[in-house]
């Protein structure tokens, strides 16, 4: 191995990566259970994008009028497009009100109710009886819940003492030669000092990959990482050819707008100030679900509906609110208005637009975190010492399109079972971690240290812009096969030509030249296989719409996508598994295909 | 006598110009100085100078740290993440103000724009204060729910609205530590005064209507030190970059420090 970079050691039962909400709720989880946990993370935990959630998250408290954790889970297999594993669904909807519970008394800032009880909102595709009426089920502070949880998660996690290394970049999953994980190499920023984590259990929670595109709602951090890691050690990602537009980015910022808005009354209006969505979704309106208001405000937008000088964005209304409701329960995107929009929106509509915001896909795992992949025609076979969990994995609870407020508590349900989890499966505590085999240490050292002298002619940014400009173009709200084709094409040629790229700072030390070239050595192989994926699928579901192939096709697509990436050529592989049509218990029932209207 | 000496290193000196290119150069060109400096490299901090096109560059002063970064000198270093004000990433000193890059408009700073690290904290590199101590700081507080009754089994605790409304202007903190930063009492006895920043957070707890050890809260931070070396000089109501105001919070626990000696 380079000299240079003697890794020092550190031999843990599980660490885990990430520091969002669903690594911050599994790492006290973990501590909780007694196990040795060590937490890398490229940011100070609370600077994590769970922060930026707003809206709140969905349990069926029932703190609002009737609910029923069944309706939940009607709702998000319906929201999914039925690509969503049902088990997994069962699951988390079922352990949403505890996990919700536990956050309250981990002191969670919650609105309240005249009562005193959690207030509780309404968001998109969230309904009672098995879609007839309006469920009021997100609970929210007010409208800043992801800062109120992560702030709280991390006060748990100082709590319970758990080991963090902060602003450590993760390099790499060491792998054995059976194809288990034992470790993972990160880089401290701080001194320049590279770590071997040597782990019985690695847990990604890495996030999504929202910076693949131009205009995302993500934070500038959210580059995938883990799914960077898992493609590299020849594992599968799943789905990635389902992108989350949410409806209401800030024309031009792209900084998020909550769906709460909507929740709370806002609506939507086009160029003739018709309230548009009531034509596309005539009983949700704009609480229909979020690919199906995207792609209402997409083709207002194409037919010439659009507002503003070049008829190419919407009007997103809360004046009619007052001040006392916006005050209240919207002080958090008033704010954001008025900063990134020059907009009073007591007085006037905010500009938006469907902006990239979450991805479905990700690391393939079953309910419990445990990465899975398929071997020997087994679609279920666990990847021993790999878990995954949040915006990084594909439980998958979101199918083809996820709800609003499904995310948060895909966060906080996941990252608790995965440390109940850990803790079984580690059940023989004394245990030692399994030695890092030095050969898989040394490839990564070696790539590091290759990309850290990297002296081509590409720099990081204008590779970057250009990858982001083709997904935005190709992989957008609507798709055809011509221009994925295209879009394919160009984007396996940026990945290409990563291998010239230029890092100028040769710093070990703050090198955030390096930290950003790492980082779109993780962003370009999602990018391709999400156009891939894209290109592969042909039928519409929930967020990936073909104008090609308009319809779901059940018979040949119900059925989840598995992507690997051959870093040297290029080229993806596709292969598949099936959807779970069944239930974890008998407590609730599937809820078999239907036409999906709102 | 003795002689008082500042470190050889701690003049900042003139650095490197960078002029915009060619193209931009009809446009409306404003000047950023930044703060450089590598431990690693050894040396002198130095000021180096970039020109930006505001024509071709977002409205916010981060937009254009973002832009020298990509376009012109990749080797800056900076923290930034959500770029909406929420993270709490890249709080920073931009003319003379502890502030967040992502939400200081350009159009709202004069002449040239001086962009410096936040003051008083040890420097990594750059713009990249070492902010482990203000961290330590917070986890001495022990900032979490402490009880002594067990919660309901099966629901949640109640709280009413107007108890709740107690701790607006309080939760919101994202621990940028643009006030802690700007506070001269900090400056001075920061090893040991627990600053704006981790004070209200401490009082968060305090006027948690759930929280039951205000008592203990209170009785850990009676302290010459910890507490009582804020002197009501309000830089951290000034700078707070979310409209908070941390001396109001400081204020509220001397008061019931003073309240329950009666």
């Amino acid at each position: 191995m380079p000299k240079a970079y003697e890794p020092q050691e550190h031999v843990v039962d599980v660490v885990v990566v990430g520091a969002g909400g669903a690594g911050l709720r599994a790492v006290f989880g973990m501590a909780q259970e007694g196990l040795k946990t060590a937490c890398i993370t490229k940011v100070f935990p609370t600077r994590s994008h769970t922060v930026a959630a707003q809206g709140g998250i969905s349990a069926a408290l029932g703190n609002m009028g009737e609910d029923d954790w069944r309706w939940h889970m009607y709702d998000t297999v319906k929201g999914s497009d039925w690509l969503g594993d049902q088990d997994a669904i069962e699951y988390m909807c079922k352990e949403a009100a505890a996990s919700i519970i536990e956050l309250e008394h981990y002191g969670v800032p919650f609105s309240r109710t005249g009562s005193g009880h959690i207030y509780q909102r309404p968001f998109g595709g969230m309904t009672t009886h098995y879609g007839k009426g309006i469920a009021q089920r997100t609970c929210a502070a007010a409208d800043r819940t992801g800062h109120a949880i992560l702030h709280t998660l991390y006060q748990q996690s100082l709590k319970h003492n758990a080991e963090f290394f902060v602003e450590y970049f993760a390099l790499d999953l060491v792998m054995d030669d059976s194809g288990a994980c034992t470790g993972v190499v990160a880089w401290d920023l701080a001194t320049g000092r590279l770590h071997l984590f040597r782990a019985r259990i690695v847990l990604l929670a890495t996030g999504g990959y929202g910076r693949a595109y131009f205009s995302c709602t993500s934070a500038h951090t959210c580059t995938g990482d883990g799914n960077g890691m898992v493609l590299r050690a020849g594992l599968p990602l799943q789905d990635l050819e389902f992108v989350q537009f949410h409806p209401t980015g800030i024309y031009g910022a792209g900084c998020l707008i909550t769906e709460g808005v909507r929740g709370e009354g806002g609506y939507l209006t086009n160029a003739a100030g018709e309230r548009f969505m009531e034509r596309y979704a005539p009983n949700a309106k704009d609480l229909a679900s979020r690919d199906v208001v995207s792609r209402s405000m997409t083709i207002e937008i194409n037919e010439g509906r659009g507002v503003g000088p070049q008829q190419d964005h919407i009007h997103l209304h809360l004046e009619h609110l007052g001040p006392e409701v916006i005050e209240k329960r919207l002080p958090g995107i008033s704010e954001s208005a008025r900063i990134f929009a020059g907009v009073d929106v007591t007085k006037e509509p905010i500009p938006v637009l469907p902006t990239v915001h979450y991805n479905m896909g990700g690391i393939p795992t079953n309910y419990h975190g445990e990465v899975i992949q398929l071997r020997n025609g087994n679609p279920e076979d666990v990847v021993p010492g790999l878990m995954a969990i949040g915006e990084a994995a594909c439980v998958s609870v979101h199918g083809a399109n996820r709800l609003g407020s499904n995310s948060l508590l895909d966060l906080i349900v996941f990252g608790r079972a995965a440390a109940k989890r850990a803790a079984e499966l580690l059940e023989a505590r004394h245990a030692k971690a399994p030695p890092a085999p030095a050969a898989s240490v040394e490839r990564i050292l070696d790539r590091f240290d290759r990309i850290r002298h990297a002296d081509g002619d590409q720099p990081t940014a204008a590779l970057r812009l250009e990858m982001q400009k083709i997904m935005q173009t190709y992989a957008a709200v609507f798709r055809t096969g011509g221009n994925l084709e295209e879009g394919l094409a160009r984007v396996r040629d940026v990945h290409a030509r990563f291998s010239r790229v230029r890092v100028a700072d040769r710093s070990l030390i703050w090198n955030t030249d390096l930290v950003e070239t790492l980082e779109l050595a993780n962003l370009l192989p999602q990018a391709v296989c999400t156009v891939a994926g894209a290109l592969n699928r042909l039928e519409s579901r929930g967020a990936h719409a073909r104008d090609d192939y308009p319809e779901r096709d059940d018979d040949n697509w119900m059925k989840h996508t598995l992507l690997h990436f051959d870093d040297a050529t290029g080229d993806v592989g596709i292969h598949y598994r099936p959807v779970h049509l069944r239930t974890l218990t008998d407590e609730a029932q599937v809820v078999p295909p239907q036409a999906r209207v709102y | 006598m003795a002689k008082f000496r500042l470190p050889a290193n701690s003049i900042v000196r003139k650095g490197r110009y960078y002029a915009a290119a060619g193209a931009s150069r009809g446009g409306r060109i404003r000047r950023f100085v930044v703060y450089r400096y590598d431990a690693a490299a050894g040396g002198n901090p130095r000021t180096d100078t970039y020109e930006v096109d505001l024509d071709d560059c977002g409205p916010m002063v981060l937009d254009a740290l973002i832009k020298i970064k990509n376009e012109t000198d990749s080797t800056l270093a900076f923290r930034r993440s959500c770029r909406e004000g929420i993270c709490g990433s890249c709080s920073m000193n931009i003319c003379g103000r502890n502030t967040l890059a992502c939400t200081r408009a350009i159009s709202d700073v004069r002449g040239d724009v001086r962009v410096f690290p936040l003051p008083h904290l040890p420097v990594i590199r750059d713009l990249v204060p070492d902010l482990t101590h203000f961290y330590a700081q917070y986890a001495s507080i022990k900032p979490w729910m402490r009880t002594q009754t067990p919660p309901p089994p099966d629901r949640e605790r109640l709280q009413s609205v107007e108890d709740r409304d107690k701790l607006d202007g309080l939760e919101e903190c994202i621990l940028c530590a643009c006030c802690s930063t700007s506070c001269p009492s900090y400056w001075w006895n920061g090893d040991r005064y627990l600053g704006p920043a981790i004070l209200l957070q401490a009082y968060r707890w305090i006027a948690d209507s759930r929280d039951e050890a205000a008592g203990e809260r209170l009785d850990e931070i009676e302290d010459p030190f910890k507490l009582y070396r804020c002197h009501t000089i309000m830089n951290c109501a000034d700078a707070c970059p979310k409209g908070l105001n941390p001396a109001k919070a400081i204020a509220e626990i001397k008061k019931l420090l003073v309240a329950r000696r009666f």
